[in-house]
């Protein structure tokens, strides 16, 4: 079952738009993620998609039929909540039936579905209990059996992993992964965290600022990034944006400071950029002659450490390196180049990535996005 | 040291001599009547409250010779359906005032808030003339019609239900269930503790009516307890106190098992909670 959003929008007041022309089109089996930061909209998009908001403008079509204006239960749909929505006076069991009950399914083939829906997420032997004598997995694992048991072909998800806690939430991001790939169900699923979108998704949608960002492959987002703001909301830590003042005598020249700077393969127009260069693609040198950076703050990590440096420009950077116990706070040290950066023009828009493996070139994001600083 | 570890003692004694001192102040009144309910009343009457005359007569007479347990029927019916109709009637308009989106829904509360300030006493006089021309007088309607609904009654639920996360909202709703399912389904189930509440609440206030029956009703077929207890003293010239006290104490027991059942249902609310 296929789902197809054509530019659909959402406005509360008829003046501000909470969501703008949206449009994407999900494949059938596809396991889809909207991420975002809190307040970009991306609860509203799931629900619109369910049917509990009304659709402001635009179309929704699922399996090739305009579901706009269609009530919820006809659209054929199960939903996961971040805070479980169990009902309390209910016991697992009958929490798993509830929309079957709803439905007035027959008891016979109520009692094997939910049976079957509870052996998949592990949980027949706790049926008879109340959520409230569940721990917060098992609880989000009634939610999934009853979606399960719904059996429908399409499962939005609101953050179901953000209550729990971060051992849980790795276990459980394989457990729905694997759950999806074997019922085939089109998972749409909603997150802040952007380590749950990449992990988890065939496809992530970025929504910031009413608007999407991208749309693309995990591996698509993370590497050729549409403009700053998805380029800096994907990764730890996040990616460095260093302003840079670009004009043609430099030569091709993309210098943030003498030490570290940048050659461009080709020339470019004249102007303020931005540098856009991931943590582990800075090098340090502690023990050169000319320093161009101080050490403010040291994080260590085991397996390697994050460097939290001031550019003698005054501008911070972000560096991972493996590195350990070799730095002491306030050094002086000289941060060089690789050959991976990202180019954003002034309004962080990609114009030109360099991944350092011969690769290079322009990016050919067509999407224009106007506000992604 | 020492005086760190026995400190928090000496308190909780102090605090339990309180407690103790309080609750004999309360339990006093009611043992002493109960204890006179067993007396014969020439005792009562002459103050002598340590008699070796302990006996249940008086229960035995009160039950014989007055229509006390007419008066008992009487005020269950009233409490009993001024209760279900409470319940009814004020979840009804909690969830609308809740789940129902409609306009001046928020002014139409306050509005319905302020009815609360009103005292009853304030309302008697044209509520009497509305049933006196309704032709309701003496009769079990007169004192369950004016008590339908409380504004109460609509408040609290109303506070109860706005607990009922937004989520279990819109999971009913993905499952198609109308409002009437919901209402039934989850939200009645999901408050129940503040329908015990509330039920307790609403039977005790209708047992304990007695301005009220006083001025509507004029006959032992009608007369709920509270005023029947004020009958059975004017009726005779010579007071039986014992008789009197027994039949007080009758009237008592229908409070205390609702006292019991709602504390019970209270406790095990508390351990209840909402998933979160």
């Amino acid at each position: 079952m296929g789902i197809e959003l054509a530019s659909l929008s959402k406005s509360y007041d008829g003046q501000n738009w909470t969501l703008k022309n949206i449009n994407v089109q999900i494949k059938s089996g596809e396991f889809f993620t909207i991420v975002g930061p809190s307040g970009c909209g991306k609860s509203t998009l799931l629900r619109m998609i369910a049917g509990l908001i009304s659709i402001s403008d635009g179309t929704l079509k699922i399996d090739d039929q305009d579901v706009t204006n269609l009530p919820p239960q006809e659209r054929s749909l199960s939903m996961v909540f971040q805070n479980y929505a169990l009902f309390p006076f209910l016991d697992v069991k009958s929490n798993v039936a509830f929309g079957l009950k709803a439905r007035k399914m027959p008891a016979a083939q109520l009692e094997q579905r939910v049976a079957h829906a509870l052996e998949l997420v592990g949980l027949s032997e706790l049926k008879a209990r109340k959520p409230r004598e569940l721990s917060g997995g098992q609880r989000q694992r009634v939610a999934l059996a009853r979606a399960i048991a719904s059996d429908t072909k399409i499962c939005l998800m609101d953050e179901p992993l953000s209550n729990l806690d971060a051992q849980l939430r790795s276990k459980m991001r394989s457990e729905i992964r694997e759950l999806q790939q074997n019922l085939g169900i089109t998972l749409i699923y909603v997150t802040h965290d952007q380590v749950e979108a990449m992990t988890m998704a065939d496809r992530i949608m970025v929504l910031h600022a009413h608007e999407v960002q991208q749309i693309g492959t995990p591996s698509e987002i993370y590497q050729h990034p549409a403009n700053s703001f998805v380029a800096q909301f994907f990764g730890t830590p996040r990616m460095n944006l260093l302003s840079v003042h670009y004009s043609t005598k430099n030569q091709r020249h993309l210098q943030v400071d003498p030490l570290l700077d940048y050659v461009l393969p080709m020339d470019i127009e004249e102007g303020d950029y931005f540098v856009g260069v991931r943590p582990n693609a800075l090098e340090i040198h502690a023990t050169a002659q000319a320093s161009n950076a101080a050490i403010k703050n040291i994080e260590y990590l085991g397996t390697q450490s994050i460097i939290h440096a001031l550019l003698d420009n005054q501008e911070e950077v972000r560096i991972t390196t493996a590195q350990n116990n070799t730095f002491s706070l306030g050094e002086r040290i000289q941060i060089r180049a690789t050959a991976a950066y990202f180019v954003f023009d002034n309004t962080g828009r990609a114009i030109f990535f360099n991944k350092g493996d011969g690769e290079d070139g322009r990016t050919n994001y067509k999407q224009t996005v106007t506000n992604a600083l | 040291m020492n005086k760190n570890i026995t400190g928090p003692n000496f308190q909780r004694l102090g605090q339990l001599f309180v407690l103790i001192l309080l609750a004999l102040f309360i339990l006093i009144p009611f043992l002493l009547g109960f204890w006179t309910s067993l007396l014969p009343t020439a005792d009562i009457s002459k103050g002598s409250l340590w008699s070796s005359h302990i006996s249940l007569d008086n229960y035995y007479t009160a039950i014989t010779q007055t229509p006390i347990i007419r008066y008992l029927f009487n005020s269950l019916v009233i409490s009993f359906f001024t209760m279900a109709a409470q319940l009814l009637f004020c979840s009804m308009s909690a969830y609308a005032f809740v789940f129902l989106e409609f306009k001046g829904r928020n002014t139409l509360f306050y509005v319905f808030l302020a009815t609360m300030m009103l005292p009853f006493e304030a309302e008697v006089i044209p509520n009497f003339v509305t049933v006196r021309n309704m032709g309701l007088l003496n009769h079990y309607a007169v004192m369950i019609i004016p008590f339908l609904t409380s504004a109460f009654g609509t408040f609290m639920l109303r506070q109860s239900f706005l607990q009922i996360p937004g989520e279990l909202k819109e999971a009913s709703e993905i499952e198609g269930l109308s409002h009437w399912r919901f209402y039934a389904s989850v939200v009645m189930p999901y408050s129940r503790i503040s329908l015990f509440t509330l039920a307790a609440y609403s039977f005790l206030a209708s047992w304990n009516q007695y301005l009220w029956p006083m001025l509507t009703t004029f006959s032992d077929d009608f007369r709920p307890v509270q005023d029947g207890l004020r009958q059975l003293q004017s009726q005779e010239s010579f007071n039986n106190w014992g008789m009197i006290q027994a039949s007080a104490a009758i009237v008592v027991i229908p409070t205390l098992i609702v006292l019991f059942i709602g504390q019970h249902y209270f406790k095990s609310g508390l351990n209840e909670g909402a998933v979160k």
